[in-house]
């Protein structure tokens, strides 16, 4: 093909232009999916619980990643603050990711278990009341009752692109093995709206015992973050030999 | 003097292409700076690729020559790290391909931050909390750890100077460390203990034992304790006989128990209603009674899963100076 017929063609030269272009893109991403040790080897990762996967879309729905992102960088600053640097393993299930690297609040990555489930909550809905000089927004209307009546639909979607949230008997015996049977029965997409009830009245997450509110599910989402991994397990080094 | 065009013609080599019959392009050699960028360039990549992690293969990618060591338990055959006999964990150097996580480990062991951090804590390990305060500085170097760690997971209740947030509704209240009241004590170990394993602070609701007229005769007697503006003496007397039910916690004269941390109800700190915030006796009394009647559910998290046992001492050094006897 004569370089001429390409550059008096703008249709094959913006087919062209993306091909090459993309090729830079593809040699990054593509091997990604077929090196080993892309995502660590590690016990106690699994997916949200119906509950905890309605909370994340609350977090999405709000723009909290706008804000605050979820991926803690292996530098000594970041550690002494936020704790262990986050592995690939801890986000295989988020779809979409909250890494991020727009820090105009904390990272959130380790946030689970670090405040009450009260201060959370306080926090929220005025957070001048707790922390009067934070420049973060009110969210009162988090106490609104939760929609939750699409929870399977939301559930099948994820399991679309590879959560295992399970359908047949097949998959939920998996799931049993590979996360336990506690976990494995709210893993029933089938059983979705039910787990969300069960697991809204399993604890006091937002003060509110008497309905089912997008706090109570943000506020469990909040506070699964980072705690999946027991980091104690781990001997120092043993991380990086999957880089 | 610049050459137009047409004294260019003929002496400049063009690229031959010619658009709207006339227009041409010269083809003038790259500048010299330009072309040796780009060499450069290329030579960066070459040398870059040999020393780091660059080309995927199969299910790898070449891990470059430059290395990084760092400091890693050694394992037994079951993986377990080898512990020697006083307990201590015995260390190798490992080398690993250049990578971050392996700069992540080396920088936590090595760089000059780090070390003056170790040596410090070094110093102050075997020492006593109170020889910690007394010496100027490592509670120099406990105040500015404790503040750093005191602003990242303590302050977001109790407050960037620890004074606590107080406000009408108990929930969402968080004590003051910096008065002279310590609900649950305030002995360095105790406030060790308190921060290792989190608090579960409770007080059952007395709202079905006292209604009406008999909690609000409580209420007058709890304020009279300490002595409140506008108490209602006559009142007080009646609520008297039922804080009896209260003693078990507070102690038959109000003093409270830090051991189970019930406050002290005779001095005039108030940690979680604003009492002195209230205007009117009407107002403190409906304070007052709000927590009788429902009772207060606190608790802090532990934190024995984020900091480790030596910051724990070092922030209990920064938090007990803040508050009083």
């Amino acid at each position: 093909m004569k370089h001429e017929s390409i550059e008096i063609n703008s249709a094959l030269l913006i087919i062209l232009t993306l091909l090459v272009i993309s090729i830079g893109g593809l040699v990054e991403i593509v091997p990604l999916f077929h090196i080993k040790g892309t995502v660590e080897k590690v016990d106690g990762i699994h997916p949200y619980t119906p509950l905890e996967q309605l909370g994340r879309d609350v977090y999405v729905r709000e723009g909290c990643y706008l804000c605050h992102s979820q991926m803690i960088r292996p530098f000594r600053d970041e550690q002494l603050r936020y704790g262990h640097y986050s592995l690939a393993a801890e986000s295989q299930y988020d779809h979409p990711f909250q890494w991020g690297s727009k820090r105009t609040g904390p990272d959130l990555a380790r946030v689970g278990g670090k405040y009450s489930n009260e201060w959370m909550t306080q926090h929220l809905i005025h957070p001048q009341s707790l922390v009067p000089e934070s420049i973060m927004p009110s969210y009162p209307w988090l106490m609104q009752p939760l929609k939750f009546g699409d929870i399977e639909a939301r559930m099948r979607a994820l399991r679309d692109v590879g959560v295992p949230y399970s359908i047949n008997q097949a998959e939920y015996d998996a799931n049993v093995k590979k996360f336990g049977k506690a976990l494995a029965d709210q893993f029933v997409i089938a059983n979705g709206v039910a787990s969300v009830k069960e697991e809204a009245a399993s604890q006091n997450w937002d003060g509110n015992p008497k309905e089912i509110t997008q706090m109570d599910a943000l506020v469990a989402y909040l506070q699964v973050l980072g705690t999946m991994v027991d980091f104690s397990k781990y001997n120092q080094g043993y991380f990086s030999t999957f880089r | 003097m610049s050459q137009s065009p047409e004294n260019k013609k003929g002496q400049v080599e063009t690229t031959g292409h010619v658009w709207d019959g006339d227009l041409r392009e010269y083809n003038n050699p790259l500048p010299r700076w330009w072309l040796w960028g780009f060499y450069g360039t290329i030579i960066f990549a070459i040398v870059y690729w040999i020393l780091y992690p660059a080309w995927p293969y199969a299910d790898t990618y070449t891990k470059g020559v430059a290395t990084v060591s760092f400091q890693t338990p050694v394992l037994d055959k079951e993986g377990q790290p080898v512990k020697a006999a006083d307990g201590t964990v015995e260390m190798h150097t490992k080398t690993e391909h250049w990578n971050s996580r392996a700069l992540f480990y080396q920088e936590m062991q090595t760089s000059p931050s780090a070390l003056a951090q170790q040596e410090w804590l070094a110093k102050v390990k075997d020492m006593s909390f109170e020889q910690i305060a007394a010496n100027p500085d490592t509670l120099n170097f406990a105040n500015s750890m404790g503040h750093a760690l005191f602003g990242d997971h303590c302050a977001a209740c109790h407050g960037t100077g620890g004074q606590g947030v107080l406000s009408m509704n108990p929930e969402a209240s968080y004590p003051n460390l910096t008065d002279n009241a310590w609900i649950h004590g305030g002995d360095y170990t105790k406030i060790v203990q308190d921060m290792t394993n989190g608090i579960q602070g409770n007080m059952p609701a007395f709202g079905a034992l006292f209604k009406g007229e008999k909690l609000t005769d409580l209420a007058q007697y709890v304020l009279s304790l300490s002595h409140q503006p506008g108490v209602n003496e006559e009142a007080a007397n009646r609520g008297k006989a039922s804080f009896a039910t209260c003693a078990g916690c507070h102690g038959a004269n109000g003093t409270g128990n830090q051991m189970i941390g019930a406050p002290n109800l005779t001095d005039k700190i108030w940690d979680f209603v604003d009492v002195t915030g209230a205007p009117t006796i009407e107002g403190k009394l409906k304070l007052v009674e709000g927590v009788i009647d429902h009772g207060l559910q606190h608790q802090m998290p532990k934190f024995s899963d984020r900091l480790t046992p030596e910051q724990i001492r070092l922030l209990a050094v920064y938090v007990r100076q803040l508050g009083g006897t």
